[in-house]
């Protein structure tokens, strides 16, 4: 069968999405994901779109339901590469992806997964929001 | 300057989830083909997702009729899904946003109006449901 790789990058995963999403392909991803998130400890995932071409209706429900599912395991869900032409769709189709945050690169991605790490050592009562 | 009329007028079968792609694949093709831009070619591409989707969940598969139709020198895609399931019994709530009677988002139908020029749906129950959208190059 068919399936997206995930890779493990230190505290994160790593999802680059390079073939044509069909319904239950992304699925599979969803499922491997949260095993993955729960194998690992991980405390982010990076989900790479830019080599998509349509997030429909079906696609971002998966990918919300990824950053819900992630976000109840303790790990942060960040979404980037969406092409401009996908995001001006999704926003007309009517489904804005909130409650999922967006970068928009790789780099960006990363680097906004580090800043929401808490610091590694004590000193837990300051930013609660949520 | 010639005038190049295309004629491309074919039928597509959707009856499983890989024909979804396939279907999204080759009206992005097309609307290449035409030189609809890459936004509008992502709009159209999206809506016939949503509806080849719903025609294969809710109809139990059917058919995508693609067509390049011209008015004047508008230049379009003419896109008409065509099942023999059971109907929708309330268009009017089928096509309000975050209504379903599965375990979608509810934003297919509506989602997918907004998406297109021009969209049209008829149902009847017990014979099926038809969808004719229709998105112009500069539309």
């Amino acid at each position: 069968m068919e399936k997206i790789p995930i890779l493990k990058m230190g505290k994160f995963l790593l999802v680059t999405i390079q073939v044509d999403l069909y319904d239950r392909l992304a699925l599979t991803l969803e499922e491997d994901l949260i095993q993955m998130v729960f194998k690992t400890g991980s405390k982010g995932v990076l989900i790479d779109i830019s080599a998509l071409s349509i997030v429909d209706s079906f696609m971002g429900k998966i990918i919300g339901n990824i950053a819900g599912m992630s976000s109840i395991m303790d790990a942060e869900t960040v979404v980037v590469g969406m092409q401009p032409a996908v995001a001006i769709t999704l926003i007309e189709l009517g489904l804005p992806l909130s409650g999922v945050h967006t970068a928009l690169n790789v780099e960006k991605g990363m680097a906004l997964l580090e800043s929401r790490m808490p610091p590694s050592l004590d000193d837990a009562n300051d930013d609660d929001v949520d | 300057m010639l005038m190049m009329t295309m004629l491309i007028k074919e039928s597509l079968i959707i009856q499983q989830e890989r024909d979804l792609v396939y279907c999204r694949n080759r009206v992005k093709e097309v609307a290449a083909k035409i030189g609809m831009g890459i936004v509008n070619q992502t709009k159209l591409i999206t809506a016939t997702s949503e509806i080849a989707r719903n025609m294969l969940i809710y109809g139990g598969g059917g058919t995508m009729r693609l067509e390049v139709v011209t008015k004047g020198k508008q230049e379009g895609i003419q896109l008409v899904f065509e099942d023999k399931g059971p109907g929708i019994a309330d268009i009017q709530k089928a096509m309000q946003d975050g209504y379903t009677t599965g375990r979608s988002l509810g934003m297919g139908l509506p989602g997918a109006k907004r998406l297109v020029n021009e969209f049209v749906i008829q149902s009847a129950i017990g014979q099926g449901t038809t969808v004719k959208m229709l998105k112009w190059k500069n539309g």
